[in-house]
């Protein structure tokens, strides 16, 4: 059973794609970047591109981070759910298959000043 | 001729079965399946309900007295910290944000306990276990009371106190807290006592009191020592209770073995995301330490709680499935923690601030195999976009654990340079989790789960809509008062300004 219950339970999650009034929810995190806490969590309308995404609010967060300046978008290793993926930087979030809340994950290998030597 | 004088008082152990095991009677108008319709659903077995010891054979009318002289005692003390301005005698306001976070945080938590106790008092039907949830159900609301009353002496002076309950409903750190209390009070009677009555209150008590309690001895908190001290010996029965339901449900019946187990996994789990909270109080905001969060941990953690589980092994009971995963994170937590708590300041009814070199030089040394390798860094750097004049604060806001509520700030268990990633679909939905703990909590019961109000997607639905201002009128947080660095804080400013008047000349 999906839960401990007197009676057959079924509930609603709470949040549906559609409590956002038309946007979604897409989580994204640089690897090996702990200066940001935890992955960021950005609501956006699924028909933005993959390349605004990048450019506006995802360059701005990074922002702090010592390695910002030099990530070169172009050589940037991505992971969606976990797995190596490739995005359409063109295409809009959800012609590439980015779903309300996706975790999305990039990685710039050689990048690390905040990272203890290896 | 001799007659017999009937007694006038009745012996102690006469007292205690006549004011409590001969309450109880059986019921001739309905069925006991209809007066206890929840005690069977869990699938847990009791055969003979009259087994329940009661350790401390308190009756109901003992337990008015000893509670009535611990009140007197209490409020005189708050009246006596009150009159002589005693929040003046604090270390320093820093050692505030502890203090809010507990009222916000914990001080409910005393109140849902209440209302649990108070309702599997009414669904056991032994009565041994009857009177000890309603001794336990008032004490709960008593603490709750008296923690607002000690703390509210400090709500005259000081930012953040002011709206603990609109920020226990709506905040997002106090909801890590709330869900794990909702989360028991929406389970079974039996599962209730062992994720409060066992794992809380037996398991991880020590671990939030002693920051707690001890704390607010070594920084001169009169008000809230006092209230440890009068909690303290109700403390005590919490503990014995927790110990006696486990030994009771597992004596009863060889099947209750693997559903007790899967609880106490379970509620381990769930216990020590909330100590998360704390790990970060011990480590980083008591500006006289205790002990650090690792020196807690091996004594109440792993020497305490691995005595308990080594008794607890002739009932078949093993240590809790994700104690090595605690274990590895020991040494990571607070600072992964109070990172996060540092950048999202700016929505915090609480201070945060970066740790002075004196505080990293105590961490290094507390720390020696994480701080300096992986924490000094970021705060170095944290502490050059200060001096800039450029304060780091993430406005990214931050993905929640679905289960335990908490930023997914913490690493891999092996590799403390990588972000623990979890993800499962459920129905068609996706769900995140900071550990593999939490997925399996989720896992076990999702459709619980599903259900979670986490508060960053919150606000990006009604009635906020992504609006920060308007979310932090929500939350009743006065911005540029209770939130932000405690260096730019009217806290830190009154104090020291009041503590000059008391204290010098000038």
């Amino acid at each position: 059973m999906a839960v401990a219950a007197i009676k057959d339970y079924i509930a609603t999650p709470r949040d549906r794609v559609e409590n956002f009034h038309g946007k979604q929810l897409v989580y994204v995190s640089w690897d090996r970047h702990l200066l940001f806490a935890a992955p960021f969590l950005l609501c956006l309308p699924p028909e933005t591109p993959f390349a605004e995404l990048v450019k506006g609010p995802l360059s701005m967060l990074v922002q702090p981070d010592p390695d910002a300046a030099a990530i070169d978008w172009t050589a940037v290793e991505w992971l969606k759910s976990n797995q190596p993926w490739t995005p359409d930087f063109d295409a809009s979030l959800a012609a590439n298959g980015i779903g309300h809340k996706d975790q999305i994950r990039f990685r710039t290998p050689g990048l690390n000043s905040l990272a203890p030597a290896a | 001729m001799d007659m017999k004088v009937a007694k006038k008082k009745l012996g102690l152990k006469e007292k205690y079965r006549t004011m409590t095991r001969d309450l109880g009677w059986e019921p001739s108008y309905h069925s006991k399946d209809e007066l206890f319709p929840y005690v069977g659903y869990e699938g847990i077995k009791i055969h003979d309900w009259d087994k329940w010891e009661d350790p401390f054979r308190l009756t109901m009318d003992a337990y008015w007295k000893y509670q009535a002289e611990k009140e007197r005692k209490f409020y005189a003390i708050i009246d006596a910290h009150a009159q002589n301005n005693g929040h003046l005698n604090l270390t320093d306001a820093r050692y505030l944000s502890a203090l809010k976070i507990f009222l916000q945080a914990i001080s409910p938590g005393e109140y849902a306990a209440h209302r649990g106790f108070a309702r599997v008092g009414r669904e056991f039907p032994g009565v041994g276990p009857q009177v000890a949830c309603q001794m336990q159900a008032i004490d709960e609301i008593r603490h709750a009371q008296t923690q607002v009353h000690a703390m509210s002496n400090y709500n005259r002076y000081y930012n953040g106190f002011h709206a603990f309950a609109d920020q226990r409903d709506r905040i997002w750190y106090t909801s890590v807290a709330r869900s794990f209390f909702d989360d028991s009070m929406s389970a079974g009677p039996f599962e209730f006592m062992i994720a409060i009555g066992f794992s809380f209150e037996y398991v991880l008590t020590n671990l939030l009191f002693v920051p707690f309690m001890s704390g607010a001895a070594y920084n001169g908190d009169m008000a809230t020592v006092t209230f440890g001290f009068s909690a303290q010996s109700d403390e005590a029965r919490h503990m014995t209770l927790g110990l006696e339901v486990i030994k009771f449900i597992l004596e009863q019946d060889p099947d209750n073995l693997p559903i007790v187990q899967n609880w106490i996994d379970k509620w381990f789990w769930r216990g020590f995301r909330v100590l998360g909270l704390v790990s970060t109080m011990m480590d980083y905001m008591l500006p006289k330490r205790v002990m650090s969060w690792r020196e807690a941990w091996e004594i109440y953690g792993v020497e305490n709680g691995g005595a308990l589980f080594k008794d607890l092994a002739r009932y078949g009971i093993t240590p809790p499935k994700g104690w090595d995963d605690a274990g590895k994170a020991i040494d990571h937590m607070s600072h992964q923690f109070m990172l996060g708590l540092y950048q999202w300041s700016f929505g915090t009814a609480f201070h945060a601030w970066i740790p002075s070199d004196d505080d990293m030089r105590w961490l290094s040394a507390k720390y020696p195999d994480t701080f300096d390798t992986y924490y000094r860094p970021r705060w170095e750097h944290i502490k050059k976009m200060a001096a800039a004049g450029t304060p780091f604060k993430n406005y990214g806001l931050a993905k929640l654990c679905q289960t335990c509520q908490l930023p997914c700030v913490f690493t891999e268990p092996d590799d403390p340079t990588l972000t623990c990633h979890r993800e499962t679909d459920y129905k068609e939905h996706k769900y995140h989790f900071c550990s593999d703990g939490c997925q399996h909590v989720f896992e076990n019961e999702p459709e619980k789960y599903i259900q979670a109000w986490l508060p960053m997607p919150q606000l990006f639905q009604d009635p906020v809509n992504g609006d920060l201002g308007e979310w932090m009128k929500w939350v009743s947080l006065l911005d540029g008062k209770d939130n932000g660095d405690y260096a730019d804080s009217e806290d830190k400013k009154n104090f020291e300004v009041w503590r000059g008047l008391a204290t010098t000349n000038q």
